[in-house]
């Protein structure tokens, strides 16, 4: 009985490790990240076409590119509060390396070693390459400073606790893109957009019970994830305009009958209006080759 | 004062205070229906206008010049009583209004103003060509997403 007991108790402490050992936070050491030279002026390409400033810039805030932080997201999880990302080394991201700001984007895990939550799009993010991470680095760098400290988000339990989120990560992040490799750079182009940049599916796609993305039914549209109404589906079945009517979209902001975006969506089109008109274009064209 | 007067002011009174009790009451379907015409000619004249400036129809100076003049027109149509508070997405199932409108409501007035301002420029430019088209339809775009990135739900 006593021996019994005491293999149990080995066991479950050894279960216990192993779980540990594969949803602990992983990150990656500096040779991702060898001989990459920064261009800022990419970083700024990869800054638009990612959206940060969309989430992360202060929600009264006069000036887009003060990464202050503040702005809160109301989920079925409990309410997220974006983080200020701002070159400040005390209250921002100041003192981040190039690999801090790699692993963040692609394991969600911080400089301390800690799981960021999936309301950072890293299951994104995590296709974004080393170059253009290297970039974004050197870009976000250039911008305002702000000391406004980050505010903690307010979660419900089992939520809270954070190392549930490596349970999560195990199961569905990963790197593998949902749209097969194609011979057209040009879709190639605006897969990478809207699949790992332009995290469009984070929003334009429904998700499972445990808030991961149904990849099955890829940018079929879904119930908005902070707040009231229907994020329309983009997917071919759902969205019929000609690829040149996306683009200008993506441009002014205007449907083809002359409405125009709204809701988060408005924030998009002020960044990628923006981008070169080839990457509007690439978007398009990704969307128009979806199944 | 006369008793007339007096009494007019009374009745007046009784009116004030018994309107938001009625307001509770009444449908908003019409309230609804102006606003979505509103929209429907500004998208419509803005279509014409975005159509010479795309090149999907030939420009026309008279057409370009009377699609700007609406905008302007129905910019100067006051958004007050159509805007009843309480006929938001709460409370009913035909709108996409959201009840943030009516929290900063001048900051709603506000922006209906800057889309006066940016039809006015468009309207300067629209019979002169169809090169100052572009700019001039994206100035007033930006007035069309501030408020509806602030004040208007997801489909």
């Amino acid at each position: 009985m006593r021996k019994g007991l005491l293999i149990g108790t080995v066991l479950l402490a050894a279960g216990i490790a192993a779980g540990w050992g594969i949803t602990m936070p992983r990150s990656d050491g500096p040779e991702v990240l060898a001989g990459l030279t920064p261009n800022p002026e990419n970083g700024r390409r990869v800054f638009l076409a990612g959206g940060c400033a969309s989430c992360h810039a202060a929600p009264e805030g006069e000036n887009d590119l003060v990464l202050a932080g503040g702005q809160r997201f109301e989920t079925p999880f409990g309410t997220f509060v974006a983080p200020n990302i701002s070159p400040d080394r005390g209250a921002g991201i100041g003192d981040w390396s190039a690999l801090n700001l790699w692993n963040a984007m692609h394991h969600g895990t911080s400089p301390e070693g800690a799981h960021y939550y999936p309301a950072f799009p890293y299951s994104s993010y995590v296709r974004a390459t080393p170059q253009d991470v290297v970039d974004l680095h050197a870009y976000l760098g250039t911008l305002p400073a702000s000391d406004t400290p980050s505010q903690p988000h307010d979660l419900g339990f089992p939520f809270s606790v954070r190392a549930s989120i490596g349970g999560w990560k195990l199961l569905f992040l990963t790197d593998t893109y949902v749209m097969p490799a194609s011979e057209d750079p040009q879709i190639m182009r605006g897969r990478y957009l809207v699949e790992a940049l332009g995290h469009c599916a984070e929003c334009h796609t429904p998700r499972n019970g445990l808030g991961a993305l149904d990849t099955a039914r890829w940018l079929e549209g879904a119930p908005n994830p902070s707040g009231s109404g229907q994020i329309p589906g983009i997917a071919p079945d759902k969205l019929d305009w000609p690829a040149n009517d996306i683009a200008y979209y993506l441009e002014t902001g205007f449907t083809p009958s002359f409405d125009s975006v709204g809701g988060h969506m408005a924030a998009v089109v002020k960044n990628y209006a923006q981008l070169p008109p080839e990457d509007r274009e690439a978007v398009a064209a990704y969307l128009k080759a979806l199944p | 004062m006369t008793t007339v007067t007096r009494l007019a002011a009374l009745a007046l009174g009784a009116a004030l205070v018994a309107a938001p009790l009625t307001a509770t009451a009444q449908s908003f379907d019409n309230h609804l229906a102006a606003r979505k015409g509103e929209m429907q000619i500004m998208s419509f004249n803005l279509g014409i206008l975005g159509g010479m400036a795309r090149g999907n129809m030939p420009y026309d100076a008279e057409a370009a010049q009377a699609a700007a003049d609406n905008l302007v027109a129905i910019s100067q149509l006051t958004q007050t009583v159509q805007w009843a508070e309480g006929s938001d997405n709460m409370e009913l199932s035909n709108t996409r209004a959201l009840p943030a409108i009516w929290d900063d409501f001048a900051d709603f007035q506000a922006k209906w103003a800057s889309f006066g301002e940016r039809a006015v420029a468009l309207q300067a430019v629209a019979g002169q060509g169809a090169e100052g088209l572009g700019a001039a339809i994206g100035g007033v775009g930006g007035t069309c997403q501030a408020c509806h990135e602030a004040y208007r739900q997801p489909n």
